[in-house]
């Protein structure tokens, strides 16, 4: 399986596209559509494409390893259950919107109504999207990991000596 | 091994008869307009001045539900970790 050159430059042209729009939608989930698990996924789609353009041992030398992958999961769980404690701690009760209206960091006073929105509202709903975007997307990056590791194609030269030597049993037979 | 005292053409007529009786409340439904709204009208009129967040799923699924999230980010962990039990390289 040879990397192809038309893939490898598509990819580079796409992948910051796909990096910027899926934190968008992780950002902005409590305004439009999406949320922690959509944007997650398409963080992952961008992992997939350096994966598939780039050689294994290439991605493992110059790119994160899988050793990081598994600690930004964990840190998004560990975010998350955290995020709620501290309802249960400053507040009344487990998941309590301890942040809501209260004028520091995504405390902004809601405006009632149908009106365009604001990103610095909704108290501890953007800090739950960001935990459970990192949390999806550090998971599936670890499951792709995984499993193109136990692809054969390691790295060029190995594949440029396997096509060799294929090529050399052709012509002998 | 037993043999089946029923023939299968009319075991076949059978399923699709008993599957049209129990069907059968579910054609009088009109789409959309559903019995009982008191729980929808809640969330339309109180999720701003709730939570704060103009999007009312985000709000539902994040500040009304939150146990539900937090049990599939929690599976989601575990299934990850169950493939990199199942992938790890032997040396």
């Amino acid at each position: 399986m040879v990397t192809g050159l038309i893939g490898r430059s598509a990819g580079r042209l796409l992948i910051p596209f796909i990096f910027i729009f899926g934190f968008y939608v992780v950002a902005h989930g409590h305004i439009s559509p999406g949320g922690g698990f959509q944007g997650g996924a398409v963080i992952a789609t961008g992992v997939a494409l350096v994966l598939v353009c780039y050689y294994y041992r290439e991605c493992m030398e110059n790119f994160i390893e899988a050793k990081n992958f598994k600690l930004i999961e964990s840190a998004g769980l560990i975010l998350f259950i955290c995020t709620a404690l501290a309802g249960l701690v400053l507040a009344s009760s487990f998941f309590f919107n301890w942040l809501n209206a209260s004028g520091g960091l995504f405390g902004n006073p809601v405006e009632y109504g149908v009106n365009a929105g604001d990103l610095f509202t909704a108290g501890i709903i953007p800090v739950l999207n960001f935990a459970v975007g990192i949390e999806v997307f550090g998971g599936l990056s670890v499951v792709l990991l995984y499993m193109f590791a136990g692809l054969k194609e390691s790295s060029a030269k190995e594949d440029e000596s396997e096509t060799v030597s294929f090529a050399q049993t052709e012509d002998e037979s | 091994m037993a043999r089946c005292s029923v023939p299968p053409k009319l075991t076949i007529f059978l399923i699709i008869a008993v599957t049209l009786i129990l069907l059968l409340p579910a054609f009088g439904l009109s789409f959309g307009h559903p019995l009982t709204s008191n729980t929808d009208q809640y969330y339309i009129d109180h999720t701003q001045v709730d939570t704060g967040s103009n999007n009312a799923v985000t709000a539902i699924v994040f500040d009304f539900r939150g146990f539900d999230t937090l049990g599939e980010a929690t599976v989601l962990f575990i299934a990850v970790l169950g493939v990199s039990m199942f992938f790890r390289r032997r040396h």
